[in-house]
């Protein structure tokens, strides 16, 4: 749970009064263009940077007061996944259970983060040695070997092949099955395929939070169509056809027709009338992708 | 914090460079003390070290900026700092680890010079008439002095994300803090007055003061609060982050 968080960078405000919470068990997509302020905040979270105001409390514990204790309870993927190149997987998840304040059973944490991930026919190789699909694998195993209540994973997929980015989704699913999970993204289809809630933040505010269904079926109320004709056409005229909201050129003779309603039948009509010829008529997808578009222009 | 002191410990030997910092330390200081004429203790006819432990300040001087150049800046650099910053240990905790990481090389580095006194107390007429006292009390100073470099090592690493430029700054304030203040009190200025209190500064004195054996309070309180007073700027700087 966060209370209106703000951090300031210098003159710039990254992070605006964002406040959310977060329930048990909650696999929350967090999105958001480039500089929203994801990282930031998720880095606020983890108790790396200290805001510059506000607080928040992790499963019960202050932020400020009791960091350690916070720190405890979190495992983090930061971005671009740091490792320890020159360290072996076993070696390093080793050290990584020893910094999260394990004292027994090290070997068998170990070995059961080995295998959950995935990783044990690479477990004696260096880090320096392995793809960036097993290195994100290592990532995920270092942030789950301490069994923490609060998954925060930044831009897990990032970088990733469309093979890799299957199985490190499944991943994800599998490990945060018990756990609170805070994903960062910008890859729609992935929120929609994994996370029962989304936020969505802007200039580091937060502009919607909502189930991620819900989210979709917003942007569903309006529609989308993209018409070719042959020749061009005047834009007042496609604006007078019914309830428009909007009309793009968006390339040679090409026009996207924002509406309240599906104007496809119009279209054509008005085609007819004007001897035109259609090339084309679709219908476009309406999604979190347009949802986002909209909020975070 | 343990683990932490582990894996720096295990960095060393891992890959090569522990290795090289060895070999050129023992490498160097062996043809100091057996070779190179100007030096050598065959030649000189006392038996003593004295050689080994005027060549071991300024050896260290280059060895230790280069081994702690990576502890922090390296950390910096692949941002695998954010993942010690986000575990639950404090920014005390891995300034410690590192800076006892260090440290332990630093006296494996000087365990092999104990047969050089070994060779000496063979060799001296009758055998075994050596300064016992003062050869013991130069590893102590020599063990303080690479504490004191290797604080300030870690604490230039903490500065940057740059290991060439926390090399160099190290290496300065290890030659500075080592003889700078002992030229500095040559000043004019100071001559007459101040010139105790500043010589008293640097590592120099107490280090001359420790290797004639006699272990006086006031020099290990002194290479201890500068220790600690780099450590603590190094914590800081680390902090700095929150600011």
């Amino acid at each position: 749970m966060l209370q209106n968080i703000t951090k300031i960078y210098g003159e710039q405000k990254a992070v605006d009064n964002v406040s959310f919470s977060i329930d048990k068990g909650e696999i929350v997509g967090f999105l958001g263009p480039n500089g929203a302020g994801k990282s930031t905040t998720m880095k606020i979270i983890t108790c790396f940077l200290p805001p510059t105001s506000g607080t928040g409390i992790i499963c019960g514990h202050d932020l400020d007061q009791e960091s350690i204790k916070v720190r405890e309870k979190i495992g983090y993927l930061p971005e671009h996944n740091p490792l320890y190149l020159d360290m072996y997987v076993k070696e390093y998840l080793h050290f990584a259970a020893g910094v999260a304040g394990i004292k027994n059973n090290i070997k068998s944490r170990v070995k059961s983060a080995v295998e959950r991930v995935g990783l044990e026919k690479e477990q004696k190789k260096k880090i320096g040695a392995l793809s960036k699909g097993y290195r994100q694998r290592v990532g995920l195993a270092q942030a789950i070997i301490h069994d923490p209540e609060v998954l925060i994973l930044d831009e897990p997929t990032s970088g990733l092949d469309p093979n890799q980015l299957v199985e490190i989704r499944n991943l994800i699913k599998e490990v945060g099955k018990d756990k609170t999970v805070l994903m960062s993204t910008h890859i729609m289809q992935e929120v929609q395929a994994m996370c029962n809630r989304t936020i969505i933040i802007n200039n580091g505010q937060i502009v919607a939070d909502d189930n991620t269904n819900n989210l979709k079926s917003n942007a569903a109320e309006k529609f989308v169509i993209k018409v070719e004709f042959d020749k061009s056409v005047d834009v007042e005229q496609l604006k007078s056809l019914g309830k428009v909201y909007d009309v793009l050129e968006i390339g040679q003779h090409i026009y996207q027709i924002t509406a309240e309603k599906d104007l496809r039948k119009e279209v054509s009509s008005f085609a007819n009338k004007n001897a035109l010829n259609i090339l084309t008529l679709q219908k476009e997808e309406q999604g979190l992708e347009d949802t986002f578009r909209d909020l975070t222009k | 914090m343990i683990s932490l002191l582990k894996k720096e410990i295990n960095s060393f030997f891992s890959s090569i460079m522990g290795y090289i910092i060895l070999v050129v330390f023992l490498l160097s200081s062996g043809l100091f003390i057996w070779v190179f004429p100007e030096t050598s203790v065959l030649d000189y006819g006392y038996a003593n070290l004295d050689s080994l432990f005027g060549m071991a300040p300024w050896l260290f001087m280059f060895l230790i900026p280069a081994v702690t150049m990576r502890s922090f800046s390296d950390e910096f650099k692949s941002g695998t700092i954010e993942l010690l910053y986000t575990r639950p240990i404090t920014d005390l905790q891995i300034v410690l680890a590192k800076y006892f990481a260090t440290l332990f090389l630093v006296v494996i580095s000087l365990i092999p010079t104990l047969l050089y006194y070994y060779t000496i107390h063979q060799l001296s007429n009758p055998i075994g008439n050596v300064d016992h006292g003062a050869i013991w009390g130069s590893y102590l100073g020599l063990i303080m002095l690479g504490g004191t470099f290797v604080s300030i090592g870690v604490f230039s690493s903490s500065l940057t994300d740059n290991q060439i430029i926390a090399f160099i700054i190290s290496m300065f304030l290890c030659f500075f803090v080592y003889l700078g203040f002992d030229y500095l009190s040559k000043l004019s200025l100071f001559v007459g007055e101040l010139d105790s209190v500043i010589l008293s500064l640097g590592i120099d004195e107490h280090y001359k003061s420790i290797s004639r054996g006699v272990l006086d309070s006031r020099d290990v309180v002194y290479f201890i609060s500068v220790i600690l007073l780099f450590i603590l700027f190094a914590k800081t700087s680390l902090e700095s982050r929150k600011w």
